[in-house]
């Protein structure tokens, strides 16, 4: 277990450092002189070239490389290019609320999606099973950014159940106008765990495993939870896993159309600005935040799942 | 229908099962007779697709959704099994009646310990888990599992196949049930772990006196430890007797050319090794005739028009052929 945590924590690493090689280049690969860009036209060649010393652009690739890197991995992520302030800073005061709104999506996708798989996996060919794969097909063909201006629509200006903007204040009231974005964002996952769930639960109901347990005597709902439903789920947190990534990019539709702060509208008003730095940041923040949750993932799968830690540290 | 068949553990009449699939009705059983005395172990033998599987699945509930008992019945110390309920089945599985499954690589939970699914199994037992465990472990040491106290909490992955056969062996019969049904329990294993797996078989059956429906291929493997064989063939039991009786004189011509397809009866080298020519016959049809007219030698207009009654013939208590009485049938490579 532990050479297999250690192999898989090398890998996130490597993946991290990818990520930010890749941010590199792709900051090369942008048409045009970064330096004229962020000065302007009517620029000196003077100054110019005093810019592109204080920024280091004078360097030889390697050294910018090394540079990159190493501001990076000491946690500075520079600073804003308007206003000078620490990119850090600025992430760090948006975030809690893009991972709210995260959590409670996967809230809202995880436990109906959970139970709406046991039940048609359960009662497989019935009705119920038929109409929850209609509905969760045609839901998930749905763009969560159309779903949330008819949540807007409804729930807010015909019904006025919600607030329809803003991020609100106090734990009741953030609860509160939580719930709107929060469906909006995990409305589509309900259908896709339920479906992935119902399908390897359904495979695993067929095993030999589960033959033996039903010729022993156990009770349905002891083999259901037990026996299926534990082997079952491994293939569900996987998939939840890179859910939490596409989430944080569904993220900005949310935010943006519900008027929330967060990363995805710091991100949105960052590109619109040309304001790179935060945007290289904020990236930055993402991937290490969705490299993190994917370890997590894996070893909650090798926690659950003996083959996986052997097979592995073998 | 059998020998000294006064109080059998498991008694199958007339029982005939047929599945509903698109293309109409296969039927599976046909008028299966079927008899187990008290510790007696009786071998099931046929071929795949004989209906073997579907048999097994009778006797023990596990029957699927399109399988149909059309009629006949299946007694168990008694009671009729095929008016059981799914409740009243589950109470018998795993206690009266158990079961060893044929791959040992997949019959046990991969994600569970052996300790935690022999705990569960035992889940009628009023004892503490503490108890249950420690009968787990002894269990074990009688499988002849070694370090059963640290290989308890062991996965199934960690075992070698002969071990997880004897761990599912040791499963099976820790609550002592009346009837062991053992479904190709060696079919896996290479043949020094088969000769062991059923010396081991043997012993811990006759400790616990129960009953064994042991079902097979392996020729070898009946003469060595069932008191009785039953021959089956695409869905009927064609001859049933003592083991000893029906190896030296079978009178069914299945039986006879079967046991001429036995490499191990065969005795110089030869180019091919015999075989039976034909195929078995489509079950979805109306079968008229005998089941094996198709490929018997023998087989005349009786055989393919009139269904041949059970007769007692030989040496063998039953015998499901219109001539039980012609001369033995000798099959050419």
């Amino acid at each position: 277990m532990l050479s297999y945590l250690a192999r898989r924590i090398l890998l996130s690493v490597a993946v991290v450092l990818t990520v930010i090689a890749a941010l590199f280049a792709m900051m090369h690969a942008i048409p045009g002189d970064a330096v004229r860009t962020a000065l302007g036209p009517r620029a000196s060649e003077a100054m110019v070239e005093a810019y592109r010393v204080k920024m280091g652009l004078d360097q030889p690739v390697l050294v910018q490389i090394w540079r990159f890197f190493s501001t990076i991995l000491q946690g500075d992520l520079g600073s804003d290019a308007i206003s000078g302030v620490p990119v850090a800073r600025i992430i760090l005061a948006q975030l809690p609320d893009t991972l709210y709104l995260v959590a409670g999506a996967m809230v809202v996708a995880v436990v109906p999606g959970i139970w709406l798989g046991v039940m048609s996996a359960t009662h497989r060919g019935s009705l119920f099973d038929r109409v929850t794969s209609v509905l969760s097909v045609s839901v998930m063909a749905v763009p969560s950014f159309v779903i949330a201006i008819y949540l807007l629509l409804i729930f807010a200006i015909h019904l006025s159940w919600f607030p329809a903007i803003g991020a609100g204040e106090g734990f009741a009231d953030r609860l509160h106008r939580l719930v709107l974005p929060s469906v909006a964002l995990g409305l589509a996952w309900i259908g896709y765990i339920a479906r992935i769930l119902r399908a390897s639960m359904l495979e695993v109901m067929g095993e030999n495993h589960i033959r033996t347990a039903r010729a022993f005597g156990l009770s349905e709902r002891r083999i259901m939870f037990d026996y299926v439903l534990r082997i079952a789920l491994l293939p569900t947190i996987t998939v939840l896993g890179m859910g939490i990534g596409q989430m944080l990019s569904g993220a900005v539709f949310a935010e943006i159309v519900f008027g929330r702060p967060g990363i995805g509208k710091l991100v949105y008003d960052s590109i619109a600005a040309r304001n790179y730095p935060i945007v290289v940041g904020t990236l930055l923040v993402t991937t290490g935040f969705f490299v993190l949750v994917n370890l997590i993932a894996d070893l909650l799968i090798a926690f659950l799942d003996p083959r996986v830690r052997n097979v592995v540290s073998r | 229908m059998s020998l000294d068949a006064s109080d059998p553990v498991l008694t199958v009449s007339g029982l005939t099962l047929s599945y509903d699939i698109p293309a109409g009705e296969l039927k599976a059983l046909r008028d299966v007779n079927l008899s187990i005395g008290k510790g007696e172990i009786v071998g099931l033998v046929g071929e795949s697709g004989s209906g073997k599987s579907t048999l097994m699945q009778a006797i023990l509930g596990l029957l699927p959704g399109a399988a149909q008992i059309r009629s006949g019945s299946i007694r168990f110390e008694g009671q009729d099994l095929t008016g059981l309920s799914a409740r009243q089945m589950r109470g018998l599985l795993g206690d009266r009646i158990s079961v060893v499954f044929q791959d040992p690589m997949t019959a046990l939970n991969p994600v569970l310990t052996i300790g935690r699914q022999m705990i569960d199994i035992q889940h009628r037992s009023k004892l503490s888990r503490r108890e249950k465990r420690a009968r787990a472990i002894e269990m074990l040491a009688r499988v002849r599992i070694p370090d059963p106290e640290s290989r308890i909490d062991r996965y199934p992955h960690e075992f070698s196949g002969g071990m997880r056969q004897r761990v599912a062996i040791a499963m099976a019969l820790m609550a002592k049930p009346a009837l062991l049904v053992a479904d190709e329990p060696t079919t896996a294993l290479d043949a020094t772990l088969e000769i062991a797996t059923i010396d081991l078989l043997r012993e811990l059956q006759s400790e616990i006196g129960c009953a064994v429906l042991f079902i097979t291929h392996h020729l070898g493997v009946v003469a060595e430890l069932c008191d009785r064989i039953d021959i089956m063939y695409a869905g009927e039991i064609v001859e049933s007797g003592a083991t000893g009786a029906v190896f030296q004189d079978p009178r069914h011509p299945y039986t006879q050319l079967l046991f001429g397809c036995d490499p191990a009866q065969i005795a110089e080298p030869m180019r091919h090794l015999p075989s039976i020519g034909g195929n078995l016959p489509d079950l979805t049809a109306p079968l008229p005739g005998c089941i094996f007219a198709s490929r018997c030698p023998r087989a005349d207009e009786t055989c393919t028009t009139g269904h041949p009654a059970d007769h007692k013939a030989g040496q063998s208590d039953l015998v499901r052929c219109h001539y039980p009485l012609a001369p033995r049938l000798e099959i050419s490579a």
